[in-house]
């Protein structure tokens, strides 16, 4: 029997046809555009001059592109009640420590779970995985309580320190650990007389880089993109997402303003994403849920 | 000996468990191993503070009558009487949240894997710049807005428009605040963020299949890509499979920021109101907490049974 043989510039390829290349090809296009044109609008929309933002009919690309908008943004910004400098502390501060001790606690708990033993391991892992399959809206109200309780309401603690605990990026990092970690270095460390902690982190941590920047850039994600918190009521501790979402319900008059508002909040994760990506899809090749 | 006895340094210890009850051997087991327990504990407890105790709790308060002021007072099932029984909303959001979840979910999980599987054979460059382009706009905030700018129900919409200049329509129409277009909108656009880490996940896990596989494969007659697909590709990324089939119900069981955020709170005559926005309503702005439990505990149930289902359907691939 004889097969069809395809070589492409990188690979071997079994079993493809060239009618099948084109259907894939099509489809590809199709949804590429789909998912591409929105974004480029957004950008587009940043860079009009206000003319062309009311213009009729609407134009979907930009005649004279300005920054315009850009500026219109910043000083926006400096007429807000609580200095904006005020939003973007608050925002770094929020992601930053809030992503320093997910990595710190998520990547010892990792440690704990993949490469040590003890009575409870498999049980707390289960518990991990099926925290994965609800939202945190299901644990909102009881969680609102708990915060009363602790009187962390209206204060920064309600919204960094639950995300120490995040369970995603334990998850990613315990099975990244369990594929790329020898237990036999491990175990070498131990022998030569080495603490545990040591063993983790001077000889795992190095280990799985890409696991951490997976787990700085989820983390970094979901904070950086927080919003109004049910936690939060003061507007000295609100986000820059918050604030923006205010300066974007200006409604018609800031159209533009708030277009380029949406482009610099956007940038800033995606932006991570690209210079992270071949480290991330790495940590993503463990991240399979056995059963 | 099961594997949760075994020492870390897998030595036999001098003393054999036959000379002790199951809890004196644990207990001998923990203290020797007391270093795991300080590594996961920082994690671990935050985690149950702010995870697994809530959920205990909203069990809890879900069977009473609670609004922060006065004690909670039990009542047994009556929320969930009232829930099913008198409470015509939340029984237009369970609908809701089922069509949204059977559409979205499926739709979300295949478009990530097919998506995946057709870029994987692209060469790496491409392939890194088609993943951003379908990855983006999952990851960048609150940029699904600009679909509301896009559908805004004005002739300056870029939609009403261009329809209105190509002569299709005379009057604007109300997208998102139609009742006629506001859930398959909602739909387009969730569909749209939903690309996200399961995506991700798919392409490493397609990266990391190898290619003898194929190779035997093809040595035992597979003829197209689409039967490689079921017969070689797929069983052997079944746990991603299963890892992204998790995130996916998740996401498209919680859904409802998207339709607040362009459809409103509420959306036109409860047209896109999901479970989440009914917990929202009583927990966040009524304040009968007993009562939002019940929901929450609900919306729980739900996402644990379709992940349990979908489990079981997906241990039939490859067969």
């Amino acid at each position: 029997m004889s097969k069809k043989l395809r070589t492409r510039k990188h690979q071997v390829v079994l079993n493809r046809s060239v009618g099948g290349d084109a259907g894939i090809t099509f489809f590809l296009t199709i949804m590429g555009i789909f998912m591409f044109l929105p974004m480029l609008y957004v950008i587009l929309q940043s860079l009009k001059p206000l003319d062309e933002l009311w213009m009729f009919p609407p134009r979907f690309y930009v005649i004279n592109p300005t920054f315009q908008n850009f500026s219109d943004l910043f000083s926006l910004m400096s007429d807000s009640w609580v200095p904006f400098s005020r939003y973007i502390f608050n925002t770094v501060l929020i992601s930053v420590v809030g992503t320093a001790g997910n990595l710190l606690f998520g990547s010892m708990a990792a440690y704990g779970l993949s490469k040590l033993k003890f009575p409870g391991r498999d049980f707390l892992f289960n518990l991990v995985v099926k925290s994965l399959m609800f939202t945190s809206t299901v644990t909102a109200i009881a969680t609102f309580i708990t915060m009363s309780l602790l009187h962390w309401v209206d204060t920064y603690l309600a919204v960094i320190i639950p995300a120490f605990g995040s369970t995603l990026g334990l998850y990613l990092m315990k099975q990244f650990m369990e594929s790329s970690v020898p237990d036999a270095t491990l175990e070498s460390a131990r022998l030569d007389g080495a603490s545990e902690f040591y063993t983790f982190w001077v000889i795992a941590m190095p280990m799985v880089k890409p696991g951490w920047l997976t787990m700085i850039v989820y983390s970094f994600q979901g904070l950086w993109n927080s919003g109004s918190s049910i936690y939060i009521y003061s507007e000295q501790l609100k986000t820059l997402n918050y604030a923006i979402g205010q300066i974007t319900a200006g409604g018609i008059a800031r159209a533009g303003a708030s277009a380029a508002a949406t482009v610099v909040m956007m940038a800033v994760p995606i932006l991570v994403f690209v210079v992270s990506q071949s480290n991330i899809i790495e940590t993503m090749g463990s991240s399979g849920m056995k059963d | 000996m099961s594997k949760k006895l075994q020492t870390a340094d897998g030595v036999e210890h001098a003393v054999s468990r036959k000379d002790m009850t199951r809890a004196q051997w644990v207990w001998k087991e923990m203290k020797t191993n007391k270093t795991g327990y300080f590594m996961v504990a920082p994690f671990m407890i935050v985690f149950f503070v702010f995870t697994v105790i809530p959920v205990i709790m909203s069990i809890f308060l879900s069977l009473t009558s609670f609004n922060m002021l006065q004690p909670p007072k039990f009542i047994f099932l009556d929320n969930y009487i009232r829930l099913f029984l008198d409470d015509d909303i939340f029984i237009t959001a369970v609908k809701n949240t089922l069509i949204f979840a059977v559409i979205t979910g499926p739709t979300s999980y295949l478009l990530s894997l097919l998506v995946a599987w057709f870029i994987n054979e692209l060469s790496p460059k491409i392939r890194a710049l088609v993943t951003l382009v379908f990855y983006a706009p999952s990851i960048g905030g609150n940029v699904y807005l600009i679909w509301g700018t896009l559908f805004s129900s004005d002739a300056q919409g870029w939609v009403n428009g261009w329809l209105i200049n190509m002569g299709f329509i005379n009057e604007p129409i109300l997208w998102f605040f139609d009742k006629k277009y506001v859930m398959a909108l909602c739909i387009v656009v969730a569909l749209w963020t939903s690309l996200g880490t399961s995506f991700l996940s798919f392409i490493a896990g397609l990266q990391g299949i190898d290619k003898s596989y194929y190779e035997a494969g093809a040595v035992d007659g597979i003829k197209n890509r689409w039967q490689e697909l079921w017969y070689v590709t797929l069983p052997v990324m079944k746990p991603m499979l299963m890892f992204g089939a998790v995130l996916a119900i998740t996401g498209s069981f919680g859904f409802g920021g998207i339709v607040t955020a362009l459809a409103g709170f509420p959306s036109v005559e409860y047209s896109c109101w999901t479970i989440t926005h009914h917990l929202d309503d009583y927990g966040g702005q009524r304040w009968e907490t007993g009562y939002a439990s019940a929901i929450a505990v609900l919306l729980f149930a739900m996402m644990i049974g379709a992940n349990m289902l979908v489990h079981k359907l997906l241990a039939k691939v490859g067969q």
